[in-house]
């Protein structure tokens, strides 16, 4: 496990000049928070990093996690977990139904890990439970869950406690990072918030490579 | 408008009481001029088309009539109208002023008491129809027309082939029996209620009957029983050898055309002699065309034009019936570049000026001459044609 | 204030009732000559009207007919658009896919039909383009590929009509359905595109294209002119046989019209009825499959190719199928099998011209007229179910589809005899009347999902800032609504061209439009007027979808965030 590694990473549009240049290395339970006013580069980032770039945009650099370069491979196949800023939860599937989608499908006594996930976050009994009527901080969880359950090898948080009132924001960041860090995940942490960068605990960095004071 | 419309009301009236037709006519085109007509006519051909808009030209110069083509799909359709007109209580103003009606719709119209008439013998032009020689010319399917509908174009059954690809085409039925059989796939014919499929059933009885003549009475189940297997027998046999073995037929004649100017048969037929040539002269068939008729005769009608009884312009339809048996028209429609129709008048009688305009058409390349087209057989009555549509169908409605 | 509430809150209403009328003289038009009643027949009243139709014995034929090529052009027309949208999404091509939308979906159904025609007969183009070189043939083989008793030929055309109308329904309801979001946790899941796609996105997108896909599926199954041109005659389906009824001279013909219509109502409304129940059944094991984990990855490595080349071909025998058509009107003598016409000559457009031009201003205005009535109905309908929750009333919603269910040429005999019992002006007024009957159906369709989905939030904001429920309309709503309202335009435009037998009927044939005139002259087997005229008939809603289709990019040019959604 060597981490995620980001080797002279450059994302531009066409001939503009480059939004994104980073080299850095993230070790396994380090979170690396990328900071910067919106419309820096922080999204085409994110995009460079799950295969999502739109047409137009063309990355360079590679991308190399656990030894595995992943530049250019698509979206499905480089295990990487992801967390919006709204937990996008299948409203038509149930709360299990959410958490079975992301639990690969190989694994045997699928429900009997599922409740043992929900009930370990606080949430006991919810498998059968409509989304919709989860609170906020309840739909976080089981939003962390579900890409905790496909058994990532690294994770990048988009923004994912910026919807949440002060008090939930505390809770689920810890939550968050520290479920990460028990699993030896490397985390990106894109956020405008100061708080989190704090939390975080690891270098702070722009979409250019620049630290930024905290 | 308006006051025209009462005017012809009372002319109308006094037409009916019958005055002499020479004052009715100048009464009738007077009422006429300024009348905008509605013909609804098949609209399939723009040729037809073409020639109903010269037409108009001439009302329009020579009476002051406006005429208005409104194309068909399907005669049925102005048949259906009218009667719906009917049932609504529309007796007067109706939308249909003129149709170009013949055979089963003729009859439908008749006994449902849908037609103005009799109008046609009071046409100034009247005189002129060789009603001796084209007996057709009065009686519609067996129907005696009493001045009901009249008449504008003479029609005979002619088969036509490509002398390039068929050197000696059959003579008689089963000489195209043989052909048939001795070349699968290369004839067919429209699917029977089609007018045209029906004409070849009815022509294939006249082929196969003993008594022919039973036809021209209305249908009887005993006579029927007897008459029709070797009908159906013919038919059985040749059924394998069609295009497509019988399990598909062009749905009418223009598809049937088609089907021949894409050489996927080699004998088509149709109710006009002068049709391959009019298609030669377009541009859309080879000129290898040729037409060939049965030994014996082939089946002859008359298109004919009718007024229904709540014509809203019904002086400017008579003016137009009238025009459409004008020599020059006549002529104009027989002429193979136009249409290639033959006429309903009695050539030989007109005066000299209107027969040299006859002499002096070109028959076409493919078009027989009259003495060459053999007898014009007459149309059954209506009922055998219900009849056998409806026996074909139960027999052969279903793909083998 | 209170005075418009009241109108607008009426609407829905109003519109039920407008539309209600007519609908409801249509069918009875439809089921007294059935049951022999009203004097329209000869004979009384009882069921002699189904015993004629019983005696027909292609009866099961024709009903197995519409059955299955109805139901399997719908399910074939679903799955290629789900699949062509789930494949291109995000990619470079999606964009492309939307231009091509427009110049397919203004083609006529008896176009697209003769023109596919053309291309698959054994005497047509790709023969002649193969003959004699490749096949050896110097005349035509004796193969029944056009009107094959299967249903095939009519099938393919069918899909060929009806995908890109899904597509874009499909497209129009996509954004209200968070599919970018979406298909990315579901990929970063491991997810294959069209796994990803079917188990996240479709449950969302189905529900609100639900409407089309019924529609598509009554259309398919009583479609006239495509089965006439495409299908079998022995036995023909259903509705064209219904037809063939309708318009017999001997007119005993109508009860049996009337009595085969209602079988197809029955028909149409019973498969209707099995496809619903599908649906859950789907939606079930769509559930399943998705609590199962199974990535589904090797789907897309055949599913993808599949899902393009199924797209793709029927588009391109469209397009194939419409220049043959384009050639056909300037083709001198063409004979088989030459593969291009031996001459070129420009009789057929010169005759058509004067006609053609007519026959076009006619068919502008009646579409202009009838689809500006349904556009302010919908809105109208739309904003007063927006301001005042739904009105229970329009439970009866389903009247609003009934001219889309029941078979044109049994409907319009009722509506016929109610235009001239009222003593209706025979004309131009009564056939707008009649073309929004059935041209307000599809604008609802087009506009009612995603007007629904707007967010409301701007219009609490719009209020909060002082604007009165007027202004959040005319200046928030409505901009930003510009795509799908043009588009809901375009598909009325698209509708009112294409009737035929509304305007024959109601019109008297005083009203020529460019289809009157086309199927008239498509009676007459000519190919050559038949292209002049289709390729006339294509252009008003090519317009139409092209303005849809440019006009919001032009005018929100530096917006990205409205319009082509």
């Amino acid at each position: 496990m060597t981490g995620l590694e980001l080797e002279a990473l450059s994302v531009q549009n066409g001939a503009a000049p480059p939004l994104v240049s980073l080299t850095a290395r993230i070790a396994p339970a380090e979170v690396l928070t990328i900071m910067g006013a919106s419309g820096s580069g922080k999204s085409v980032l994110l995009a460079a990093l799950t295969g999502t770039l739109p047409p137009g945009f063309h990355a360079g650099g590679r991308i190399v996690l656990n030894g595995v370069d992943v530049t250019r491979l698509p979206t499905r196949s480089r295990r990487i977990g992801l967390l919006f800023q709204d937990d996008v939860l299948f409203p038509h599937l149930s709360v299990g139904g959410n958490l079975g989608f992301g639990l690969p499908a190989r694994v045997p006594d699928r429900a009997a890990r599922i409740d043992a996930a929900l009930t370990e976050a606080g949430l006991p009994g919810f498998a059968d439970r409509d989304p919709a009527t989860l609170s906020g901080g309840q739909r976080a969880r089981v939003a962390l869950l579900r890409t905790l359950l496909a058994d990532p090898q690294a994770l990048l948080l988009d923004e994912p406690f910026s919807r949440l009132d002060a008090d939930l924001r505390v809770q689920i960041r810890g939550l968050v990072l520290d479920r990460a860090r028990a699993r030896g995940l490397p985390v990106i942490l894109v956020t405008h918030d100061p708080e989190d960068a704090r939390a975080a605990g690891g270098r702070v960095l722009s979409p250019m490579g620049q630290p930024i004071d905290v | 408008m308006a006051i025209s419309r009462r005017v012809f009301g009372a002319l109308v009236g006094l037409m009916l009481a019958g005055q002499a037709v020479a004052e009715d006519w100048q009464a009738v085109t007077d009422a006429a001029r300024g009348q905008t007509v509605f013909w609804h006519a098949w609209g399939g051909d723009p040729r037809i088309n073409d020639f109903i808009a010269a037409v108009g030209a001439k009302a329009q110069a020579r009476y002051g009539v406006t005429l208005e083509h409104v194309k068909l799909a399907a005669t049925a359709d102005a048949v259906a109208r009218v009667l719906a007109e009917r049932e609504a209580g529309r007796t007067s103003g109706g939308a249909v002023d003129l149709i170009w009606i013949n055979g089963e719709n003729f009859a439908a119209m008749k006994a449902q008491g849908l037609l103005h008439g009799p109008f046609a013998t009071d046409l100034p032009n009247w005189p002129l129809v060789d009603v001796a020689g084209k007996p057709a010319t009065v009686t519609d399917f067996t129907l005696p027309t009493e001045g009901f509908e009249s008449p504008w174009a003479m029609a005979q059954l002619v088969f036509e082939y490509d002398s390039a690809r068929l050197t000696a085409p059959p003579a008689d039925l089963a000489g195209l029996k043989a052909f048939m059989l001795a070349n699968p796939g290369r004839f067919t014919y429209p699917q029977p209620p089609d007018y045209l499929g029906v004409t070849f059933l009815k022509q294939v009885l006249y082929g196969v009957m003993a008594d022919p003549g039973l036809l021209q009475a209305p249908v009887d189940d005993a006579v029927y029983l007897a008459a029709t297997p070797p009908l159906w027998a013919f038919l059985d046999e040749i059924h394998p050898a069609l295009w497509r073995q019988a399990r598909a037929f062009p749905a009418n004649e223009p598809a049937l055309g088609q089907l021949f100017a894409d050489a996927e048969i080699d004998i088509a037929f149709a109710f006009n002699p002068g049709r391959a040539s009019a298609e030669i002269a377009a541009g859309t068939l080879p000129d290898t065309v040729r037409t060939f008729v049965l030994a014996g005769g082939t089946i002859g009608n008359a298109s004919f034009v009718a007024i229904p009884f709540n014509a809203a312009h019904r002086a400017g339809a008579m003016v137009v019936a009238n025009l459409l048996l004008d020599p020059a028209v006549q002529a104009r429609a027989q002429d193979p570049a136009v249409l290639g129709f033959q006429t309903v008048l009695d050539v030989a009688a007109l005066p000299a000026e209107a027969k040299a305009r006859f002499d002096a058409l070109a028959l076409g390349v493919a078009t027989l001459a009259p003495a060459d087209l053999g007898p014009a057989l007459l149309e059954p009555h209506a009922s055998w044609v219900t009849r056998v549509a409806d026996d074909w169908v139960r027999r052969y409605g279903l793909a083998p | 204030m209170t005075a418009t509430g009241g109108l607008l809150r009426q609407v829905p209403r109003l519109t039920m009732g407008l539309l209600a009328v007519p609908v409801l003289a249509g069918t009875a038009g439809t089921l007294l000559p059935a049951f022999g009643v009203a004097g329209l027949v000869p004979g009384g009243p009882g069921l002699t009207a189904f015993h004629a139709l019983w005696d027909w014995p292609g009866l099961a034929g024709a009903v197995w007919l519409s059955l299955v090529t109805g139901v399997a052009s719908t399910v074939l027309a679903l799955a290629i658009s789900l699949g062509l949208v789930a494949s291109l999404i995000g990619r470079r091509g999606f964009a492309g896919v939307q231009r091509l939308l427009s110049p397919l979906l203004s083609v006529p159904h008896a176009a697209a039909a003769l023109g596919l025609a053309f291309l698959i007969a054994p005497s047509g183009w790709i023969a002649r383009a193969l003959s004699p070189w490749a096949t050896g043939w110097t005349q035509p083989p004796d193969l029944l590929i056009l009107n094959d008793p299967g249903g095939l030929a009519l099938t393919f055309g069918l899909v060929a009509k009806e995908t890109p109308f899904l597509l874009l329904m499909i497209l129009a309801a996509l954004p209200q359905t968070d599919a970018a979001r979406r298909l990315t946790v579901a990929a970063s899941l491991g997810y294959g595109r069209l796994a990803g796609f079917a188990l996240t996105v479709l449950p969302a997108l189905y529900a609100q294209v639900r409407l089309p896909v019924y529609a598509v599926l009554a259309y398919a199954m009583t479609s006239v002119e495509m089965a006439l041109i495409l299908g079998p005659s022995l036995p023909p389906s259903l509705s064209v046989q219904v037809t063939r009824w309708a318009m017999e001279p001997s007119l005993t013909g109508r009860g049996t019209a009337a009595a085969g219509a209602l079988v197809q109502l029955a028909l149409v409304a019973g498969v209707l009825g099995v496809w619903r129940a599908a649906e859950t059944v789907v939606v079930r094991a769509l559930r399943r499959a998705a609590a199962s984990g199974r990535r589904g990855a090797g789907l897309d490595r055949i599913g993808q190719p599949v899902a393009l080349a199924c797209g793709l071909v029927p588009a391109l025998a469209l397009c194939a199928g419409l220049a043959g058509l384009a050639v056909w009107s300037v083709a001198g003598l063409w004979p088989f099998p030459d593969a291009l016409p031996a001459g070129i000559t420009w009789q057929t457009w010169t005759r058509a011209a004067p006609g053609l031009a007519q026959a076009a201003g006619t068919t502008l205005g009646l579409a202009v007229v009838s689809t500006a009535v349904a556009l302010a109905l919908v809105l109208a309908w739309l904003e007063a179910e927006h301001r005042f929750g739904p009105d229970s009333q329009t439970g009866a919603m389903w009247l609003l589809y009934l001219p889309l269910i029941v078979p044109q040429v049994a409907f319009l005999p009722g509506l016929q005899m109610l235009a001239l019992s009222s003593g209706a002006a025979v004309g131009w007024g009564a056939v707008a009347a009649a073309h929004l009957i059935f041209v307000l159906p599809y604008v609802f369709l087009s506009l009612a999902a995603p007007y629904r989905a707007w967010d409301g939030r701007i219009a609490v904001l719009g209020a909060a800032l002082g604007a009165g429920q007027g202004r959040v309309f005319w200046q928030l709503r409505l901009p930003m609504m510009l795509a799908p309202v043009l588009t809901a335009v375009a598909v009325g435009v698209a509708v009112s061209v294409g009737q035929y037998l509304p305007t024959l009927l109601i019109g008297g044939g005083r009203v020529e439009t460019l289809t009157t005139e086309a199927v008239a002259l498509s009676s007459g087997g000519n190919r050559r007027v038949i292209g002049a005229y289709a390729l006339m008939q294509m252009a008003l809603p090519a317009c139409g979808f092209g303005l849809a289709l440019a006009l919001p990019r032009l005018i929100f040019a530096n917006r990205r965030g409205v319009g082509a959604g």
